[in-house]
């Protein structure tokens, strides 16, 4: 817990770097929110502020700052916090797919080489049918492999992927097996 | 060696050729569909999952302690260090006060594990560019090392030493001698790798400037580990991110900037006299005390998410857990260094020829279960 502290030392508070990704999103674009607002998730449940502008921010349950972010808003939000020079979020370490249950949703952590500070943005989607979300491909290179994982295991469709296809198991697999409600039929992975 | 002169007799044509999945350069069970023309690649597409044993999904119904012995079987040659990751998650989490003493064993032996890895590397890469001798070499130094952790806690490679709230059992009598033998021998042992192959012309022409990564596409790609530092980014979870012990030892973050196979190379020749520097400034202060502090036998973790990184021999591994307070995870994602290194693959491969992709993938020391998981 030492490197936390060292580590926010260092780097930009939590409430600043709210701050300037909030400048990025004036609230004109409050009617989306308010058509589809995020229900509660059975995981982080406690929600601190609600802002009006498709992006909600939390500390809550996590050691990092979240984002939890418009489908729509994804790929823009993603752009300017690789590109802004203050936030400068140019290494993506880990880009992982979760299913919450009813939504679906992927969660990217991400790293400033320059600044050291870190933040963890999510995107979730209820559709199961088709959950589609953009690509950050051509944001950082590695996305590439992690999102075809992601479909892989989860059967989320990213936008704009030059090459989403099923990466592990083989083309014919049936259905997606790390989602909650996947029927394991020959027991490979024993309950 | 010179390719731009070109029979205008023949057309040349793009073909598929499948390196694997059975191939020693692959280094385990991994195809790589090359589209070549000529000798030249125009593109290198992995073809993964050979070896893939849903280790995610299976940590889904394990407990948190029995998670810790399948990340033995990712990176198998950096097991302590996978388990160290995992159960500085757990003990986060709890927030479990670790005792001195656990710390500094574990990063020992996680240097130790290190030593291991890259002489072990180092045998197998030479084997790749046709330097015979050196896998002779590389296993001989290494098989010390195994002795040790087999004194230690029984395994060679799998070694499964870490519990969440500290290790299993306490060193053996001899571990602190044992290793100071090994270092002093070690350090008469590794001048002789680069007198082998370090300075050799004809393998120097093999890696120089074959598989060139700049710093920029380095962290895109998200490379780390020596894949990253070769070409000048600081990525040392070790310095930057520091767990156990690692923050009261002084080591430097080798950094070479050329972003070659050699930079590569040179990177981790230059870690092992780093590790080794490491193990002589805490092997004379093991801390008395206790080796683990007792967990409940179901650990709980707090409804939350909990993400640790450690650096492995390999680079950058990241557990990410979710929990909803029960005793399994909700969602599990090993976050793993080669998985990122392979996916750089085609970007560096792309433009040289044959000979020298088993070159440049030699230099990102993969291993195919830390990849597939």
């Amino acid at each position: 817990m030492d490197s936390m502290k060292d580590f926010k030392k260092e780097s930009m508070t939590n409430e600043a770097l709210q701050n300037i990704i909030n400048s990025w999103f004036p609230n004109s674009i409050s009617k989306i929110v308010a058509a589809e607002a995020p229900t509660e998730t059975e995981i982080s449940e406690t929600i601190e502020s609600v802002s009006t502008n498709g992006l909600e921010f939390t500390e809550e349950g996590s050691q990092f700052l979240n984002i939890t972010v418009q489908a729509e808003l994804l790929h823009k939000l993603m752009s300017h916090l690789k590109s802004n020079s203050e936030t400068h979020f140019d290494y993506l370490f880990c880009l992982t797919g979760v299913d919450w249950g009813e939504e679906l949703g992927v969660v990217y952590h991400l790293e400033s080489t320059t600044h050291r500070h870190t933040i963890v943005v999510k995107v979730q989607t209820k559709d199961r049918e088709n959950p589609t979300f953009d690509s950050v491909c051509d944001i950082w290179a590695t996305a590439d492999f992690h999102e075809r994982e992601v479909f892989d295991f989860f059967g989320i469709k990213f936008n704009n992927h030059p090459n989403l296809k099923r990466l592990f198991l083989t083309e014919d697999w049936d259905g997606f097996p790390l989602r909650k409600d996947y029927v394991d039929e020959i027991n490979m992975v024993i309950k | 060696m010179d390719t731009t002169t070109v029979n205008s007799n023949f057309k040349s044509e793009e073909y598929f050729i499948n390196m694997g999945p059975q191939h020693p350069a692959t280094h385990g069970v991994m195809r790589l569909l090359l589209t070549i023309d000529g000798e030249i690649i125009k593109k290198v597409e992995p073809d993964l999952g050979y070896i893939h044993r849903s280790i995610e999904k299976m940590c889904e119904r394990d407990s948190y302690q029995q998670i810790v012995h399948l990340t033995d079987r990712m990176d198998y040659l950096s097991s302590h260090i996978n388990n160290e990751a995992v159960c500085l998650t757990v003990e986060n989490a709890l927030q479990l006060e670790i005792p001195d003493r656990v710390k500094v064993i574990r990063t020992i032996i996680g240097e130790l594990t290190r030593i291991a890895s890259h002489t072990l590397w180092w045998g197998v890469m030479g084997m790749d560019v046709g330097a015979l001798t050196t896998y002779f070499y590389g296993f001989r130094d290494r098989e010390l090392i195994n002795d040790i952790f087999e004194e230690t806690c029984g395994a060679r490679l799998t070694m499964n030493y870490n519990i969440p709230g500290g290790l299993m059992f306490d060193i053996h009598p001899n571990f602190v001698k044992r290793t100071k033998d090994f270092i002093a021998h070690f350090k008469t042992k590794l001048p002789e790798y680069d007198r082998l192959l370090t300075g050799n012309v004809i393998f120097q022409k093999r890696m120089k400037g074959v598989g060139f990564l700049s710093k920029e596409d380095a962290i895109s790609f998200g490379a780390s580990g020596p894949v990253g530092r070769g070409s000048g980014y600081s990525c040392d979870v070790r310095k930057h991110h520091p767990y156990s012990a690692l923050d009261k030892v002084k080591f430097n973050e080798i950094l070479k900037t050329e972003g070659d196979s050699f930079a590569r190379y040179q990177v981790r020749i230059a870690e092992m006299w780093e590790s080794m520097s490491i193990i002589e400034q805490l092997i004379d202060n093991i801390p008395e005390g206790d080796h683990q502090v007792t967990t409940n036998a179901v650990i709980k973790l707090p409804k939350g998410e909990f993400y640790q990184k450690v650096e492995t021999a390999r680079g950058e591994l990241g557990v990410y857990i979710i929990s909803t307070g029960t005793k399994n995870p909700y969602r599990l994602k090993f976050r793993s260094p080669g998985f990122s290194n392979i996916s750089l693959l085609n970007h560096i491969a792309v433009g040289e020829k044959i000979g020298d992709l088993v070159a440049s993938l030699a230099t990102l020391d993969i291993v195919v279960p830390d990849i597939d998981r």
